[in-house]
């Protein structure tokens, strides 16, 4: 069944252990050969999305060429070619996750439906009147937002703990907050206005002392650090493929095996379930129970020549690329008068906020723009976020691993740029 | 950096850094606010009528450059007009903005207005230039809630 695959990385980098060749890497991406506004692409805005290397862009082309067809459903050839691959990527998430089974990886659109299946699966069913749910206040809409709507529907209370004015969780106040009526905590693994990776191990265990599961949110961490589920021990992970250099529409929600077991379908459809009658209809083994309809095929298995690309680099070695990027990056933006960078946790990915005195940053992300550098410019989709830190929105400079020292430069030789416009 | 210094003209940051008639109105007849949810760029709008002329406008809010240089602008503009005459300025302004054709040759009579010309070759920050203006139009129809670009 299996066939031969061709390579999916270019050769010659990524030794274990050793640093990132980002000049080769940087070949894998066509995208960045790119010049905007007549300038070279500089793009820092990989926590919105990421770009595709060659390898995904393939795998997704390949399918439509010469797998497309349904899966679960095959006795032709084609289908069983096209299950096969995108059963793979499930094999290869749950390496990547370390998942101790494939029925534990559920295949969703991203991280909100990850979210918002389980507040309404999980949610409806454990959660009741004058209970509570805990997140924080750094968390995304995404992880606000159906937690809302759960504590609507089943009369229960939405609590959220505190950070300081780095941007750091409070977590004596976590503690404190972590009572008997706790159901379920719902935390970022990693900030995406801030860049705060919070101390999710730490997290679990205490709302494990108490009994009460826990979700991570990973969008912003699955791809700047490796993830190992078993060792966080959360009840719940999920994260966006088109973050992760895969395709959009295609995301993961690890669950562990008991919860899913116990939780009602999400959506009801074809593929979730193993017997229909009028009166009865019997519900699909894990996971299938909640992968209603025809998936994101094409997406799918893009998301595993992505996974295969990560895991060839390294999560390791992407993460100490990064880290000198970042302390690079902050040092560098640090020398422009007037910018603050909004988000200083001790512990950080390469997420760099920032707001200028005098210029919004709408106006710093048009002229930047001009000068081909890519950054996003508003609220990061965390409103209460900018609340705390009473600033109607921030610039973001966000990186990925092929990003460049030379590309800092270009974003501060941008910046000057923007002080010359409004000095 | 030519159609980047026709968005930014010296007209334009000289109102961003002092905004005209950036105040709160405390006997406005007329007021609605208006938001962007796209970047979060809010501003209110205060209007105060004699009879059917505009005899104050002001505004308050957060925005961009040219959120704010275009508020300040319109309401330069807008003072001392019946509502009939900022309805057809609003008109004129909103093509101009939106790069309409039949807005050709209309943006030299719109006088100082037409330094927000140069909004219509960025089309990220179009409703940036429009939202004050269509909130002081909610304002105007007395339409409650908040007036919104999208």
């Amino acid at each position: 069944m299996k066939r031969a695959r061709p390579a999916t990385v270019s050769e010659g980098w990524g030794k274990a252990g050793g640093p990132l060749d980002v000049a080769r890497i940087r070949q894998d991406f066509p995208i960045l050969r790119q010049q905007i506004h007549g300038k070279p692409l500089v793009y820092l805005d990989n926590a919105a999305t990421s770009q595709k290397p060659q390898c995904v862009i393939d795998a997704v082309r390949r399918y439509y060429e010469t797998e497309n067809s349904n899966i679960h459903r095959g006795i032709h050839y084609l289908s069983e070619r096209a299950t096969a691959e995108y059963e793979e990527t499930r094999a290869k998430v749950k390496r990547f996750l370390n998942a101790t089974d494939t029925k534990e990886i559920v295949f969703v659109r991203g991280t909100t439906e990850g979210i918002n299946l389980v507040a309404q699966s999980y949610g409806r069913k454990f959660v009741k009147a004058g209970d509570e749910i805990l997140i924080t206040a750094m968390e995304h809409h995404s992880n606000i937002v159906p937690w809302q709507i759960l504590c609507e529907q089943a009369g229960a209370r939405l609590r959220v703990v505190p950070m300081n004015h780095d941007g750091e969780l409070l977590l004596e106040e976590y503690e404190r907050l972590l009572g008997g009526r706790t159901k379920l905590v719902a935390v970022a693994h990693v900030s995406n206005a801030l860049g705060t990776v919070n101390p999710v191990k730490q997290i679990v265990e205490l709302a494990h002392r108490r009994g009460v599961p826990v979700l991570l949110d990973g969008a912003q961490a699955a791809p700047h650090m490796a993830v190992d589920v078993q060792a966080l021990d959360c009840d719940f992970y999920t994260f966006s493929g088109h973050k992760l250099f895969g395709p959009t529409g295609i995301g993961v929600l690890y669950g562990k095996a008991p919860h899913l077991e116990a939780m009602p379908p999400y959506q009801a459809g074809g593929d979730m379930i193993s017997l229909v009658t009028f009166e009865k209809t019997h519900y699909n083994i894990l996971p299938y129970k909640f992968e209603a309809g025809t998936p994101h095929i094409a997406g799918g298995i893009g998301l595993g020549a992505a996974v295969d690309y990560v895991t060839t680099i390294g999560l390791d070695a992407i993460a100490a690329y990064e880290r000198e990027l970042l302390a690079y990056a902050t040092q560098a933006l640090s020398t422009i008068p007037g910018l603050k960078i909004i988000g200083t946790a001790k512990e950080k990915a390469t997420v760099l906020s920032f707001v200028l005195d005098g210029v919004h940053p709408h106006d710093i992300g048009t002229i930047l723009d001009r000068e081909g550098v890519a950054i996003r410019a508003g609220h990061h989709c965390a409103m209460p976020v900018m609340q705390r830190f009473g600033v109607p929105a921030t610039a973001r400079a966000s990186f990925a691993f092929y990003n460049t020292k030379e590309e800092v430069d270009a974003l501060v030789r941008a910046m000057h740029k923007v002080l010359k416009v409004f000095r | 950096m030519s159609e980047l210094s026709e968005l930014y003209q010296e007209v334009i940051l000289d109102h961003n850094k002092s905004p005209r008639n950036f105040r709160k109105l405390k006997d406005a007849d007329r007021t609605a606010d208006g938001y962007n949810p796209l970047c979060g760029d809010k501003v209110t709008v205060y209007v105060k009528l004699d009879g059917e002329m505009i005899s104050e406008i002001s505004f308050e809010g957060s925005g961009c450059a040219i959120s704010k240089a275009s508020a300040s602008m319109m309401t330069e503009s807008l003072k001392g007009k019946t509502a009939a005459e900022a309805e057809a300025l609003f008109d004129r302004v909103h093509k101009m903005l939106t790069g309409d054709p039949g807005a050709n040759g209309g943006a030299a009579d719109l006088g100082k207005l037409a330094v927000l010309s140069g909004v219509c070759q960025f089309p990220a920050r179009v409703k940036c230039a429009s939202l004050s203006w269509h909130t002081f139009r909610a304002a105007m129809k007395k339409a409650g809630g908040t007036a919104s670009t999208e």
